[in-house]
């Protein structure tokens, strides 16, 4: 049995929100930077260049790398030996999203309600907070900041085991071809297959919040993100939807076992910001 | 990489008549920020026949709303917002003599037709590069519609701010245009 106090998860949830609003993950610099050496096209290079460089900014200077500072998501794993003392738990991660957005100066872009009064919560919060119970004595958080801009190009389809690996691909490239410069490529491509509607885009933005270079430990699907991102770079669409042969930083798939009548497959952007961060709460 | 342009604002013909899409320019000079809602307000200005709150002729407005600044910054992050939320209220500010546009996506055909018409630019900043835009800003003043925050006229001065031509006065469209020549169309058949 381990006992933690929720308001370490406040602590740590209030660095976290600006950390990754202001830092870059070395993987992450390495494979902008990758990016940027191979693109062919002059607009794209210059585009790759400008992320590069803002990256370096916004950590130094310690302003958000993008005035879309994003909607809070927090995965909680936590440990069936954990007990958790001191007040709620998603309420303490909320206050740590409330000073973390107030001390980092980010922007506040929640609404408390999303169709007849759509008034700003002046704090960014409510976080969307989804719980994980496991074996063990660990409470683990990934926190993520989601920009609108790629989360409105993703989309969720009940697709037939006969429309098969050919509509998947079918799809991702046209979401890809649709979204154009509105997700800010190089964009993440979280795909999710099977489960139901809502664990396949569950799937999609688990995929998200993977570290950069990691592929699917099953090699079939491995080389199905390969095959994918392949694809996907092959529509041109390039960086910031400039034209070029880097859309894509990754492709990276998640599945779940499904139904024998069904094929759910969802399609979640991630702009070429990729801001989440995992942390051991000890 | 071929060295970018160097161009200053008020634009003339002259200047921008010589750049095409995809060039590289290094905006220097005043620009006025102005989205959503103060594009409304400056063309029920123009369209009631009164005097509007800032000079446009020759002038380039930045489709952008800061974010908070913190203390000893010039401003906040202040990168691009979609352009083509802008395209329907863009043709009566292009008759009044505005002569560039900055901001992010593609615009509609008929915008697209209006900049050749009218012989203005359109210029694209990177979305998600808001420090580095910010840093290239040297000055900042409000100059209308305070009581829309964010969305007020800001005039912003700037040094050297890396941007993309988008859209030329003669009729070029980098999103097209930039696609095309990178799609492989065998592969993705």
């Amino acid at each position: 049995m381990k006992s933690i106090q929720v308001s370490a998860v406040t602590e740590i949830v209030r660095q976290a929100v600006q950390t990754i609003n202001f830092d870059t993950p070395v993987r992450t610099m390495a494979r902008l930077k990758e990016v940027l050496i191979h693109e062919p096209s002059p607009a794209g290079r210059q585009a790759m260049s400008d992320i590069v460089e803002n990256r370096a900014i916004a950590a130094e200077q310690r302003v958000p790398m993008c005035q879309d500072t994003g909607m809070v998501l927090v995965f909680v794993e936590i440990g069936q030996e954990v007990h958790l003392t001191g007040g709620t738990l998603s309420e303490a991660i909320s206050e740590g999203v409330r000073q973390g957005y107030r001390e980092g100066y980010l922007r506040k872009s929640v609404v408390g309600e999303p169709l007849f009064d759509r008034r700003n919560t002046g704090d960014n919060t409510p976080p969307i907070i989804y719980y994980d119970l496991v074996p063990g004595d660990q409470l683990k958080l990934t926190i993520a900041a989601k920009g609108f801009g790629a989360e409105n190009m993703s989309r969720l389809i009940m697709l037939t085991p006969a429309q098969g690996i050919a509509e998947i691909k079918r799809q991702v490239v046209q979401c890809v071809i649709d979204a154009g410069p509105k997700a800010c490529p190089p964009v993440i491509v979280g795909v999710g297959i099977g489960g139901t509607l809502e664990m396949a885009a569950l799937l999609a933005k688990k995929a998200i919040m993977r570290e950069m270079g990691q592929r699917h430990p099953d090699i079939r699907y491995a080389a199905f993100e390969e095959e994918l991102l392949n694809l996907v770079n092959a529509t041109g669409v390039g960086p910031q939807g400039w034209g070029g042969r880097n859309t894509a930083l990754e492709v990276r798939v998640e599945y779940f076992p499904t139904h024998i009548a069904s094929l759910p497959l969802a399609i979640n952007l991630d702009c070429h910001l990729h801001r989440h961060i995992t942390v051991v709460v000890e | 990489m071929s060295a970018a342009f160097r161009i200053i604002t008020p634009f003339t013909d002259q200047a921008i008549s010589g750049l095409k899409v995809g060039e590289r320019v290094l905006l220097s000079g005043v620009v006025y920020t102005a989205r959503d809602a103060a594009h409304k307000r400056l063309v029920e200005t123009l369209l009631a026949g009164q005097p509007l709150p800032l000079p446009l002729s020759g002038q380039v407005i930045y489709y952008a709303g800061p974010a908070p600044t913190r203390p000893g910054q010039i401003i906040g992050p202040a990168g691009p917002t979609t352009s083509s939320r802008m395209d329907s209220l863009t043709i009566p500010l292009l008759e009044a003599g505005l002569k560039g546009m900055v901001g992010k996506g593609n615009r509609s055909q008929e915008i697209r037709q209006a900049i050749v018409r009218y012989r203005a630019i359109y210029l694209v900043a990177v979305g998600g590069a808001a420090a580095l835009i910010s840093k290239r800003v040297t000055k900042m003043d409000l100059v209308a519609y305070e009581d829309l925050g964010p969305e007020a006229i800001y005039r912003l001065e700037f040094l050297d701010l890396p941007l993309v031509v988008a859209n030329d006065m003669f009729g070029g469209d980098l999103y097209e245009q930039g696609v095309a020549a990178y799609r492989d169309v065998e592969m993705l058949k």
